[in-house]
């Protein structure tokens, strides 16, 4: 006898099932996330209902987690890279009166890392997933606002446009001009956007040992780059792709050089400082460099 | 020093809920009932209704009241209920000629067969602040409403009325569109690549976002696009709903609904080969007693289908449909109130980069 799971037991909000959404829906997600990694970088149309969190708001990260997360599971959510931004606190609440389950600050800690614009500095794991909250999933939107035009140059592999356009971004500002959301190829077959992550963490997606899902829920679309796929961000043999610059710059709090930094004003003086954005990652660097100095 | 942003979310959002419901009640007057706002509120309910895509008056009268009055934010609570809801039965069509009018005019006809029924309507009132409900009262409210002698059940009034349109069709002046037999799409269960099925354009203009569709409306109607709308008929009314019966022979009458149709016509469809010249219609329909979201989403119905070579924006199905959506407009417009330090530092670096390799 197969053993039955009392899901409604893990939820501490009476009158809301597991995770919030129905069984059906969960369940149409995940056929659609299983499509998303058997072909990867490819956008998968998907329902997507309403939540009771706004669209815009990470509703398909939101979703994806929602649809994946068992009552074993130990969920982190970030914004911005850090734990405690107002969005992150929200979600993550939601998601924790909705299922039970226990919550982590710390990166290695989590089975779901569920992230807007980030991921985080540590190295994740095979046994780990990355929920991205996806606002625009279209690479192509930058040149063709249109989406059943872009559908048709995905199906065709057709990226000349998008290549053209870095092409004349160099032409025009001597750089390409995208920061975030770098236009990356997967597989060497789909454009993706990688959402808006800084190019900084672009290569952290490139055969990597953990699973990455991507939701957005106001465009009702799933994407997936699986474990160990190539992610290449597009570049030309004589214009490389480069990751943001931090040369001479210290987070003020840990002393890292070699993280992701967010610049910040001094109040009265002006002055401009730098601190990680990854803050769970910035609170480890700081205590292993009390412990360096106390012993 | 300034990084907050580490801690203190969670007491910040509790404090900010907790003053929201503050500045709804910090001036102590007595609580709205819902049910004050469902029958004198009616329009901004309806509104609700349409917009969060689920009949339920008094659902949408306590949304408002949670939302202090912002439809937009009123429309989405109830859509993210509705949301949660399963879906049962599909309806029977309506069949509007079935309709239990309180209003019905053309603009197209001086003379239609049944007559023109104006209503309630604001429209041959003068706009002129009406100090006299500051006086209102519960007994002055009586003596107007014994004063009247309308028997308020309201049955029994109206006698079905022909469509208008339907004398245009028998003499072959309509086009007819295409066929709309079988199952119609849900919008809310599957996402569909463009162009859509025209059920499930019907579907996502009768849940837009009244403002929205209005502007879009207007674009055309004032030079963008080359549509020249007449209103063959406004009709507002309550229309039987009924479900199939699981025999699949019967079917069950499940109760009225309040509902407002619009019948747009415009000149001749643009002229192809071998084909006379005829009038097209455009379809408007939506929950409650809003005019301007049915004229307005006929409009666009008839301007989506327009083949024009070069399409206004009013014209392209994909560009209407895709930002009439209030939830999502909404949500999206109002998001860059989150953090965005991350994809701004990665800006910074490429502007400064630029700078220096113009330098």
């Amino acid at each position: 006898m197969r053993a039955v799971l009392d899901l409604e037991a893990f939820v501490k909000k009476p009158g809301y099932h597991f995770a919030f959404l129905d069984e059906n829906t969960k369940r149409e997600i995940r056929r659609k996330i299983l499509k998303a990694v058997a072909i990867p970088g490819y956008q998968v149309p998907f329902a997507s209902p309403e939540l009771p969190i706004a669209r815009g708001w990470g509703t398909g990260g939101l979703q994806v987690t929602m649809s994946i997360i068992g009552p074993a599971d130990v969920l982190k959510v970030i914004d911005q890279g850090c734990d405690g931004g107002v969005n992150a606190v929200n979600i993550r609440d939601f998601l924790q009166t909705t299922t039970g389950v226990q919550t982590t600050i710390n990166t290695a800690e989590a089975t779901i890392v569920q992230t807007r614009h980030r991921i985080p500095e540590q190295p994740m794991r095979r046994d780990q997933i990355l929920v991205f909250q996806v606002p625009i999933p279209e690479p192509l939107r930058f040149v063709e606002p249109s989406m059943a035009k872009t559908r048709e140059m995905h199906a065709e592999m057709d990226y000349s446009r998008m290549w053209v356009f870095l092409y004349e971004n160099i032409v025009k500002w001597g750089e390409i001009t995208i920061g975030a959301r770098y236009p990356s190829m997967v597989n060497r077959r789909y454009l993706i956007d990688p959402s808006p992550i800084p190019r900084w963490d672009v290569p952290k997606l490139n055969q990597s040992d953990t699973l990455h899902l991507f939701g957005a829920g106001r465009e009702k679309r799933i994407y997936a780059v699986p474990p160990y796929t190539l992610v290449e961000p597009l570049e030309f043999d004589d214009h490389r792709f480069r990751v943001e610059d931090f040369t001479d710059c210290r987070c003020i709090r840990c002393g890292s050089s070699s993280t992701y930094m967010n610049e910040i004003l001094q109040a009265g003086s002006g002055a401009k400082m730098y601190v990680c954005s990854d803050s769970s990652h910035c609170d480890q660097l700081k205590a292993a460099r009390r412990r360096n100095e106390d012993g | 020093m300034g990084y907050v942003a580490v801690s203190g979310g969670e007491d910040a959002i509790r404090r900010s809920r907790e003053l929201v419901d503050y500045f709804r009640l910090r001036g102590e007057s007595s609580p709205i009932e819902v049910k004050q706002i469902r029958e004198q509120q009616r329009l901004a309910v309806d509104k609700v209704m349409g917009e969060g895509a689920l009949y339920a008056p008094d659902i949408a009268a306590l949304a408002l009241k949670q939302a202090e009055g912002d439809s937009v934010e009123a429309s989405f609570i109830v859509r993210a209920y509705r949301a949660t809801q399963p879906r049962r039965y599909i309806s029977k069509p309506v069949d509007t000629t079935d309709m239990q009018v309180i209003r019905r005019i053309s603009g197209a006809f001086q003379d239609i067969p049944g007559g023109q029924i104006l209503g309630p309507t604001r429209d041959y009132t003068l706009r002129l602040i009406d100090f006299s409900l500051l006086e209102e009262t519960g007994a002055s409210v009586q003596t107007f409403l014994s004063k009247l002698g309308i028997d308020p059940s309201g049955v029994g009034d109206s006698a079905p009325f022909a469509k208008v349109v339907d004398l245009l069709r028998a003499e072959g002046l309509l086009e007819e569109v295409e066929s709309n037999e079988g199952a119609p799409s849900d919008i809310t269960r599957e996402n569909l690549p463009f162009p859509l099925p025209r059920s499930a354009k019907l579907q996502t203009l009768a849940r837009g976002e009244t403002g929205a569709m209005m502007a879009l409306a207007y674009s055309s109607i004032r030079g963008y696009g080359d549509i020249h709308p007449y209103l063959g008929e406004l009709r507002i009314g309550t229309v039987p709903l009924y479900l199939p019966h699981p025999d699949g022979v019967q079917t069950v009458y499940a109760g009225r609904v309040l509902v407002t149709e619009a019948e747009i016509i415009a000149q001749y469809a643009e002229g192809e080969k071998g084909c006379t010249p005829k009038l097209t219609l455009g379809y408007g329909f939506c929950f409650g007693h809003n005019e301007l979201k049915a004229l307005s989403m006929g409009i666009l119905d008839r301007c989506m289908r327009s083949r024009a070579p070069v399409k206004a924006p009013a014209e392209d199905e994909e560009f209407v449909l895709t930002h009439i959506d209030g939830v999502e407009a909404s949500g999206f417009v109002a998001h860059w109130k989150l953090p965005h330090y991350v994809t701004f530092q990665s800006t910074l670096d490429r502007l400064r980069k630029s700078q220096r390799m113009g330098e």
